[in-house]
């Protein structure tokens, strides 16, 4: 799951009528780097959380905005403000890690499978309107090279 | 986050992806995505289970080697289920009586949240690892009380003000319930595993008055005056799988 076929039937109807709506980015541009071992990695999440203390996300023009997650964070001060209910928070509450791997990542530069951990990751609540969701998009990739990050990995829910 | 990825692409940096729906990836051929067979909500796929999640995130990561794209790669693992020992009918600690009047309604949800108290203080200490007691219930800055009396009162009086002055009420409205449904989630998380998930999901909305008060709560806020109250009784009260199918042919892009 979710294969579709174990969706209710308006769930997946409604997901299949996305489908009208959604573009073909035909796999381009595609930016060749070094071996992982090499790489810089930084999570981008549209899962709507962030830390604790932070602000929860707006509805409206505000929803398309981002939050800052540190590298050394602490994986339970993160909490959930999405908007939807449509997905399972029951993982998320027991371990952020299920959607929001930063312990892992910590582990695989640990054992020099990937080269280093960003010092800086960033949330975004999935459900965000997309118009105005590109200048956020691409203020975060000038963050991410200040950062020197070379390797994103994008986690939804 | 297909677009997402397409601009952080677009400006030199390469992504890779885990995807939860297949058809969508499959049509929007981002550069590099690992679809995985697990429910929405956990994408690296088990909670609790730092080796499942690793390998899960190596198998995206490695996509970042291929030479050449469009990638789209199957995550071939399923999840595991909860323990043959805990799979059985799912339990709640705490038995409740379904059936309730409207006049009833705000204390049998008082009730219900006072019964779960001891619970919930017990699920987070088992989660607790060393470490500060972890909760996520904690989006509202409210006692669950609190919570549970704010929603009975919008839906006895929908002029009910926003619990706090900086907080709009949609956003009220929303992180009030978020805050509540992950108590009552939170209290029950005995059993790992997408079964269980699956099991506490059906446990509040056919087992709880918190899942009858949201239903209730849902029709209030579909009759707002304000569209951002409705878009919050449309889209972050009640699941599409619980929610009654809209009437309409044009009924479902509210979602």
């Amino acid at each position: 799951m979710p294969r579709l076929a174990d969706l209710g039937e308006w769930e997946r109807e409604l997901l299949l009528q996305m489908l009208t709506e959604i573009p073909d980015f035909k796999g381009q541009p595609w930016i060749a780097g070094l071996p992982l071992k090499q790489r810089r990695v930084a999570i981008i999440t549209t899962s709507g959380i962030h830390r604790r203390d932070d602000i929860a996300y707006a509805d409206g023009a505000a929803a398309n905005d981002y939050r800052v997650i540190p590298g050394d964070v602490e994986a339970d001060n993160l909490v959930m403000s999405h908007l939807s209910s449509n997905y399972d928070r029951t993982g998320f509450q027991q371990d952020a890690n299920v959607v929001f791997p930063i312990d892992r990542l910590h582990e695989l530069a640990v054992d020099g499978v990937i080269g280093s951990v960003a010092d800086y990751h960033y949330a975004f609540m999935g459900a965000a309107r997309l118009p105005g969701l590109e200048p956020k998009a691409r203020q975060v990739a000038a963050l991410l090279k200040r950062d020197a990050v070379d390797a994103v990995l994008l986690t939804p829910v | 986050m297909g677009a997402l990825g397409r601009w952080i692409e677009e400006e030199g940096i390469a992504t890779t992806q885990i995807s939860l729906v297949r058809e969508h990836t499959a049509a929007i051929r981002p550069p590099r995505a690992l679809w995985v067979p697990f429910i929405l909500g956990r994408p690296l796929g088990a909670p609790g289970d730092p080796a499942f999640q690793r390998r899960v995130l190596l198998a995206a990561l490695q996509l970042l080697e291929a030479e050449s794209g469009p990638q789209l790669a199957d995550y071939a693992e399923d999840a595991p289920l909860a323990d043959e020992a805990d799979s059985g009918a799912f339990v709640c600690p705490v038995s409740f009586n379904r059936s309730v009047v409207e006049e009833g309604l705000a204390s049998e949800l008082q009730r219900e949240v006072a019964q779960l108290a001891p619970w919930y203080e017990l699920a987070s200490r088992q989660r607790k690892s060393g470490r500060e007691v972890r909760t996520t219930a904690t989006l509202s800055g409210l006692a669950p009380e609190a919570m549970a009396k704010f929603i009975t009162d919008f839906i006895s009086n929908t002029a009910t003000p926003s619990y706090r002055d900086d907080v709009p009420l949609p956003l009220a409205l929303r992180l009030v319930t978020q805050d509540l449904k992950a108590y009552y989630l939170e209290a029950v998380a005995v059993q790992p595993g997408a079964r269980a998930a699956l099991e506490a999901r059906e446990w509040f909305w056919r087992g709880t008055t918190a899942g009858q008060a949201f239903l209730r709560l849902r029709d209030a806020c579909l009759a707002h005056a304000d569209d951002t109250v409705k878009g919050v009784g449309a889209r972050s009260l009640v699941p599409l799988a619980i929610a009654p199918r809209p009437s309409g042919s044009d009924a479902l892009r509210r979602y």
